[in-house]
């Protein structure tokens, strides 16, 4: 029951889906097995692929704000997260 | 003329392949003329590539308005037939007063647009109407003035079409640094000489090195480009102090100036620096056109920006293009030098309207608007200007 007590509860694209104490929303995405972060200038389907904060590939809006580097960014109860992939 | 040189001889031999020297090329190419364009390096890649892309009718003086309405009217009709990555944006520009005596300036500029035929075309926005045109902007703005027919476009793509659309009509554009140019035709770096009928200096800032002397000093500015917002401005949004306080002829300034791209991208500028030749970005600089950028829209601080640059516009003494024959480069048969730089931060807008002047004056057709005020023979006088 711990393990279930230090779950976070989040929303991304409005689906409810929980994460652990520690995970970055890239980190969340992934493991929800979702390829993409983002969408190209051109349309293109755009994932994560530093997981430094250095190639801006996984950038989301959190909470409203855009472009939020998912990589960076850790998990928190009630955040919002947006992809347009 | 070198022995072995294939083809006939261009008419029109044109030194520059920025939105300028492009825009003179397709002009000249459809009035039947053979042209060739000679660039030195990437197309486009100098002010035409820098700069934001604005259209704007300015008004300065009489002669400022008369070739950047005219050039509007171009550009209206040149719309049609841009691709889609030229992306003309009409997005209209608003002029902003932050206070009563920059109010006194929108009424005075409205006036005189509507004196001059515009009235359909501005519009005067109180701070409530203009809060809600921009949300983004800090409270308390006195008003502003929007003018509808202003746009905006993305130069290097715009250069790109009109240079393969003279290509496509016969014309020729060939990579070359011109290091002598005379009424008959060009020397090149490699020692290659151009025969040509009429040779034109469309080379910017960079335009002084081959017809020395004339008066066309760079004037150095910085942007920004931000990550994509759409939505977030609506309009190409201008400071009015950027009139009275901001741009005077000598001193280093910046202005707010925020640009909304298609892509939902915000160009921020603008800064000016005279007697800086170094192209590199200067912190200070920037950090004083981002600073100004804030005071007139708080949030923009907190947008990501991708990339920052620095340019340089070439600049004339009375804000004015220099177009027509240059005095020093009459040949004895008749032919000329003919000079079109000089157009400091209005060479996207005016490029077309300086394009039908050069070659209506070429081929002796009668110009669409008085040309003599940008005539390289022209008395100078220190003017206050813009643009």
């Amino acid at each position: 029951m711990g393990e279930r007590l230090s779950r976070l509860h989040l929303r991304i694209d409005g689906e409810e889906v929980w994460a652990e104490a520690g995970w970055t929303v890239a980190a969340l995405l992934e493991r929800l097995g979702r390829s993409a972060a983002r969408r190209s200038v051109l349309g293109e389907r755009r994932a994560p692929l530093c997981g430094m904060g250095i190639c801006f590939e996984c950038r989301v809006t959190i909470d409203g704000e855009r472009h939020r580097r998912g990589c960076q960014v850790l998990c928190r109860e009630g955040m919002e997260v947006a992809t347009d992939a | 003329m070198s022995a072995g040189e294939a083809g006939p001889l261009p008419d029109l031999l044109i030194v520059g392949g920025g939105i300028v020297g492009a825009a003179i090329a397709w002009e000249a190419v459809r009035a039947g003329l053979r042209v060739t364009v000679v660039e030195s390096g990437p197309i486009g890649g100098g002010a035409s590539a820098a700069g934001m892309g604005h259209l704007v009718v300015m008004d300065d003086s009489d002669a400022q308005f008369a070739l950047t309405r005219y050039s509007l009217d171009c550009w209206m009709e040149l719309r049609p037939l841009l691709p889609e990555d030229a992306e003309y944006d009409p997005c209209g520009t608003l002029w902003i007063a932050a206070d009563e005596e920059e109010m006194g300036e929108v009424r005075r500029k409205q006036a005189y647009l509507v004196a001059r035929g515009a009235a359909q075309a501005v519009e005067v926005l109180d701070p409530a109407q203009l809060r809600e045109a921009e949300p983004a902007l800090r409270e308390g703005l006195a008003g502003a003035l929007r003018v509808i027919d202003d746009a905006v476009v993305y130069t290097p793509c715009v250069v790109r079409w009109l240079l393969d659309e003279v290509v496509r009509l016969g014309g020729e554009l060939r990579t070359g640094k011109v290091v002598e140019l005379h009424p008959g035709g060009a020397r090149l770096a490699d020692g290659a000489w151009l025969s040509a009928g009429a040779t034109v200096n469309a080379a910017g800032v960079w335009a002084p090195r081959l017809t020395p002397g004339i008066p066309v000093v760079p004037r150095k500015g910085h942007l920004a480009i931000t990550d994509r917002y759409p939505g977030w401005v609506g309009h190409q949004l201008v400071e009015l102090g950027y009139l009275k306080s901001a741009h005077g002829s000598t001193s280093d300034s910046v202005a707010f100036n925020v640009q909304p791209r298609r892509t939902g991208q915000l160009l921020i500028g603008s800064s000016r620096q005279f007697g800086v030749e170094t192209p590199e970005v200067e912190g200070e600089m920037l950090g004083r056109m981002l600073r100004r950028a804030v005071e007139y829209m708080p949030g923009i601080g907190d947008l990501s920006v991708l990339r920052v640059w620095a340019g340089f516009r070439p600049a004339t003494p009375d804000n004015l293009p220099l177009i027509g024959r240059w005095p020093a480069g009459e040949g004895e048969d008749g032919r000329a030098v003919w000079l079109a730089t000089g157009h400091e931060g209005l060479g996207i807008t005016t490029s077309l309207g300086t394009a039908r002047l050069l070659v209506d004056q070429l081929l002796g057709r009668p110009c669409p608007i008085p040309v003599e005020p940008y005539w390289p023979t022209r008395s100078w006088h220190n003017g206050e200007g813009h643009g």
